[in-house]
């Protein structure tokens, strides 16, 4: 399974904060992920077309490339304002 | 070195003094808070509501003053933050840094603030007079926290 995490504006444009998936097959990386996701259609789609969307792979800023395996939990959110 | 994220506000002199308190080679201590203004981009704010990514912005802040440690020789660092519902006037951070002179600690301080800026977690949803609205980053943050690479 994997740990999906949704925060702050992407959060409400989904509709949801989390999600529990398995492991969609070949899918292998963080950019496989945003395909599968898009797919869906309608909201989901946005997840392609926003510009500065950023993620986090086990709690670490991750890239397009970085390397998903079963179990990992995986954050999508617009760029960080805090401060 | 420590680093919390509370929803309570925080009592700035109570935390430079128990950040120093007992060290005798501290010779400077450098400190930064941040503050809820009442109006961003042209419009007024009333409230603002800070969302973090739990356990993620623990590992970023301590990441970050681990780092502002390995460039500079500080002697101890604390960086609070706080979550949830703020009003113009409030606290929302304070980064202090304990050192033995003045330039490592400025610098620390800075680059601790400017990594924060643009490496934790952390969201800002204004309440303005024309509705609420997520608060954008800002290509000044991120110019700020790369000038200290390469």
């Amino acid at each position: 399974m994997l740990k999906i995490l949704y925060f702050a504006g992407l959060r409400e444009t989904l509709g949801q904060g989390s999600e529990q998936l398995e492991l969609p097959g070949g899918v292998v990386d963080v950019a496989g992920l945003i395909a599968f996701l898009a797919a869906r259609g309608g909201q989901w789609a946005r997840l392609t077309t926003l510009r500065n969307l950023r993620y986090a792979v086990n709690q670490e800023m991750a890239r397009p490339d970085s390397t998903l395996r079963a179990g990992d939990e995986v954050a999508f959110f617009p760029p960080v304002t805090g401060g | 070195m420590a680093v919390r994220v509370q929803e309570a506000d925080f009592d700035v002199g109570a935390e430079l003094a128990a950040l120093r308190q007992g060290n005798r080679q501290i010779g400077a201590l450098a400190s930064f808070v941040g503050l809820v203004r009442d109006v961003n981009d042209g419009v007024g704010v009333s409230e603002m509501t800070l969302e973090h990514y739990p356990g993620m912005t623990e590992k970023a802040l301590a990441t970050i003053v681990s780092e502002a440690g390995q460039r500079w020789p500080i002697l101890d660092a604390l960086v609070i933050h706080r979550v949830g519902r703020l009003l113009p006037t409030d606290q929302i951070v304070l980064v202090a840094v304990a050192g033995s002179h003045r330039g490592d600690v400025f610098a620390a301080c800075q680059f601790i603030m400017d990594y924060l800026k643009t490496r934790a977690p952390f969201w800002k949803r204004e309440m303005t007079s024309a509705g609420a609205r997520w608060v954008d980053a800002r290509a000044a943050d991120d110019q700020a926290a790369e000038r200290w690479q390469g």
